[in-house]
């Protein structure tokens, strides 16, 4: 982004809300579409089919479905694992969609974890996820490094029983920087990520690397200093032997001065906040 | 206690084809009913325990099979014995008992061979809701068995012919004319109680019953009149029509293991159990069995008042056969190794009692281990190394959720830095915990297990430093070695009455041992630095607590003495047996601290 944004009300987040909006939607769209027997590949194209008619034309990375003991990545080594494969949902299974559209220059990584009927473990996992959002948002406010934050992230899940699963992604990152995307005519990609988001993922590290600031959130020490000022979309993962859970959405860090200010989540209207908030009405 | 002597009992005659049976009746009858079946050479007081834990739920009877016990004997004795006499037999029972419900059957060795007509034929229809087979197989099932070995003899099926071949020997010598009953009659009948009791470690007391040399004498004429029929020509409709639990002994000097596979094609509605123990599992592991039987029939009664289709027990984890509905304690369960063991044995389908200093992680992993399979999951507040705090906790447990099967000694804390800044009140702490802990452990719910007499088993996690000497780890290794001594000593004492012991050496490890591991001599602000480096670097080798658990688990069902669980633990142990001046060479390299 040219000029760093400085609070809520900042007029260029409008465009990131909006297709951090448009991605959910499509997540819970999709989702109510699942049925048994349908295959992690089907779920993408539906998710990828989705977005194309609402406009988008490219992607930070193309949608990924994950169904049964992979959305706890279990065994888990290369990249290429990611992918979707022919698994076919059944009852009582869980699922994670995970897309990042670019729509109108604006993009967003979201994730969202559901279930094809019931499972009580995995609504246990999704109900403490909603300590990971608290202690993501307090210690960003904090300005505590991006390292320290990771490793409390990952006590927090393991006094809860967890592993931590999105040890398994690339560079074992959190969370990683979002930015606008020049809109091209061509725009090709690479192993399921676009080439102009990689592009400016790139140049940050490369910016970064010289101003000593990392656009990847990981447990190692490049990671050591504190937020910078921009979007990050950050994607806590948790894995309970063949049950993981995620979400993943826009952590806006700016350099005000006011703590309230200098870091927000993007939107709060998003489907797991909402569950979260209806549980506590429930109980 | 004889079964005469059991309160409530009530017997009666039942009268069927010129023969008087001897039917035995506990507990409610408006209660489902469960018919036991004994074996040969028993009578229905083999039964004693187990009926008498089923009659606090069900209506319990008991017969003894024609020519057994007190029923009558036919006449003549050859062809009289025939397995379609025998299901005259159970149906005139059935009848007189339970005349407008179909009743659960249990059979055992010879009780459990007739069982498996009586559930395969149709006549019974409509009058078995279920069946519990434990150490008798089917003879058609045992014949088609015979023949498909013979008929495509691959090395792997010729060995298994020959090790039932080997196993049955006694049948052979049932089929020599006159000499079994001789034996029987004369020194065999006399000397049968010991023999039982030194080779199969059957309590003594008052079984055998005295009728024992008639009803064995008798009972040879079970095999004489079908083994040789059956085993030439098997039936090819022998399919059970009734779910089918099959509890198999894996110690069973008599029946192989193997006889079993494929069971699944012949039993439909196939709910496997196995159970380390020798052949007579109905006088050696009553509580077990009591516990299996009633937890099969109830699902079944179950599933028929609410119309629900029958469904397979939940457990799925690796070996919920051998640990479905046991107790299972672990101590240090709140994170780290004794978290993700009490998770696996919940997988299994065990009932866990999860223990800890920390209340707050020792509820955690009960809430999920009930989450992931187990039926049922406590979290207990105690610290391993205050012996009346122990005392407390297992009388507690005795009383609320019963004797344990597996205990893991797992709790333990870390202590590093040179001997000589070791303090003593240091020592003094990694001892109580590491060492006391568990010693109380074994010693006080270890007796509680041997009191009971049905085996179990015992995990206490050691360490790779138990035999791998250092010059960072004094105290620790100290304690963790005598951990280790210890377990083999009991292993050796325990032996005896089926307890096994087993000491696990994880190695390096990722848990949380690190975060909270002292360091001797440091002050506060460098204890931290060091416990977040060895955090570090015990992250960066990332061997997951889950891992050990599964060598927990495999450690029990296969009754290992010393595990060493990663690459480095067991190459330690190759070395301290082999080349232990190399290790002593290790020992004294400064550690990257």
């Amino acid at each position: 982004m040219a000029s760093p944004v400085k609070d809520a009300t900042a007029p260029e987040l409008q465009g990131f809300r909006e297709v951090q909006r448009l991605a959910y939607a499509c997540a819970e769209a999709v989702a109510a579409r699942l049925e048994p027997g349908v295959t992690e590949r089907e779920a993408a194209r539906m998710q990828r089919e989705w977005l194309r008619e609402r406009g988008v034309r490219d992607w930070f990375h193309l949608p990924f479905a994950w169904f049964g003991d992979r959305t706890a990545f279990a065994g888990f080594k290369v990249p290429l694992q990611f992918f979707p494969t022919n698994r076919k949902l059944e009852p009582g299974m869980p699922f994670i969609l995970d897309m990042a559209p670019v729509h109108k220059g604006f993009t967003a990584d979201i994730g969202y974890s559901g279930c094809l009927g019931l499972n009580p473990l995995h609504d246990k996992l999704l109900a403490d996820l909603e300590a990971h959002r608290a202690l993501l948002l307090g210690e960003v406010r904090e300005r505590r490094s991006l390292r320290e934050i990771y490793e409390d992230v990952e006590r927090l899940m393991i006094r809860q029983g967890y592993a931590n699963r999105h040890r398994a992604y690339p560079f074992g990152v959190i969370a990683h920087k979002i930015d606008r995307v020049a809109e091209r005519r061509w725009s090709p990609r690479v192993f399921g990520f676009g080439t102009q988001s990689l592009k400016g993922l790139v140049s940050d590290a490369l910016h970064g690397h010289r101003d000593g600031w990392s656009p990847l959130w990981s447990p190692y020490s490049f990671s050591d200093h504190p937020p910078q000022p921009g979007l990050w979309a950050v994607e806590p993962h948790l894995g309970f032997r063949g049950t993981g859970a995620k979400f993943e959405e826009i952590l806006v860090v700016t350099d005000s001065k006011d703590p309230e200010q200098s870091a927000f989540w993007l939107d709060d209207d998003l489907p797991h906040v909402r569950r979260w908030a209806e549980e506590r009405v429930a109980a | 206690m004889s079964l005469q002597d059991v309160p409530g009992i009530r017997e009666r005659r039942v009268s069927t084809g010129g023969i008087e049976l001897c039917v035995a009746e506990l507990g409610d009858e408006t209660r489902p009913t469960v018919v036991l079946v004994h074996g040969y050479p028993d009578s229905k007081e083999v039964w004693t325990q187990v009926a008498e834990q089923l009659a606090e739920q069900w209506h319990v009877v008991l017969y003894d099979v024609r020519g057994h016990g007190r029923s009558t004997a036919p006449k003549p004795l050859r062809g009289g014995f025939t397995l379609e006499k025998l299901t005259d037999d159970f149906l005139a029972v059935a009848d007189a008992v339970s005349p407008d419900r179909a009743v659960h059957l249990v059979g055992h060795d010879w009780g459990s061979v007739q069982s498996w007509e009586f559930a395969t034929v149709k006549r019974t229809e409509g009058r078995i809701a279920s069946f519990t087979s434990m150490s008798g197989p089917s003879l058609d099932h045992f014949g088609h068995w015979i023949k498909q070995r013979m008929s495509r003899p691959t090395p792997r099926r010729v060995g298994q012919l020959l090790g039932q071949g080997a196993k049955s020997w006694y049948v052979y010598m049932l089929h020599t004319p006159v000499l079994p009953e001789l034996a029987w009659r004369g020194p065999l009948g006399k000397r049968w109680p010991r023999i039982l009791q030194r080779l199969e470690s059957v309590p003594a007391g008052d079984y055998p019953t005295p009728s024992l040399p008639d009803d064995a004498a008798h009972g040879a004429w079970l095999y004489r009149d079908n083994v040789r029929a059956r085993l030439r020509r098997p039936r090819d409709d022998a399919f059970a029509h009734v779910p089918v639990q099959l509890i198999t002994p894996t110690g069973d000097i008599f029946l192989s293991e193997r006889l079993y596979d494929q069971l699944e094609l012949w039993a439909p509605q196939l709910v496997r159990r196995t159970l380390p123990a020798k052949h007579w599992v109905p006088r050696t592991r009553p509580d077990q069995l009591a516990s299996w039987i009633s937890e099969f029939v109830s699902g079944i009664e179950s599933a028929q008042e609410d119309g629900r289709p029958l469904q397979a027990p939940a457990p799925t984890g690796a070996h919920a056969d051998r640990f479905g509905g046991q107790l299972v304690l672990v101590t240090g369960a709140a994170g780290g190794i004794g978290r993700a063991t009490a998770f696996a044995f919940a997988e299994a389908g065990a009932r866990v009692v999860a223990v800890d200093r920390d209340a707050e992680g020792a509820a955690r992993t009960a809430e999920m281990a009930r989450l992931i399979g187990s039926p049922a999951a406590w979290g207990e507040v105690v610290d391993v190394s205050d012996e009346q705090a122990m005392e407390k906790l297992a009388e507690k447990v005795a009383a609320e959720y019963g004797v344990v099967d597996v205990l893991v000694n797992n709790a333990g804390i870390g202590l590093s830095g040179s001997f000589l800044e070791t303090t003593s009140e240091d020592w003094k702490n990694v001892l109580d915990v590491n060492l006391w802990g568990v010693i109380h452990g074994c010693r006080i719910f270890g007796k509680q297990m041997a009191e009971r007499g049905q085996g179990g088993h015992i995990v206490n996690t050691a360490s790779a430093a138990a035999y791998q000497p250092s010059r960072a780890l004094p105290a620790y290794s100290t304690s963790k070695a005598a951990v280790l001594m210890l377990s083999e000593c009991l292993r050796a004492e325990l032996a005896e009455r089926s307890i096994g012991v087993s000491a696990i050496c994880p190695g390096v490890v990722n848990t949380n041992i690190t975060a909270t591991a002292r360091f001797a001599g440091a002050d506060a602000a460098e204890e931290k630095r060091l416990q977040q480096r060895t955090g570090r670097l015990y992250g960066l080798r990332n061997y997951p607590p889950e891992k050990v658990a599964d060598a927990i688990i495999e450690a029990v069902v296969h009754n290992r003495a010393v595990v060493p669980v990663t690459p480095e633990a067991r190459a330690a142990r190759f070395l301290s047996r082999f080349s232990p001046g190399a290790l002593r060479g290790i020992a004294r390299l400064k550690p990257p601290l």
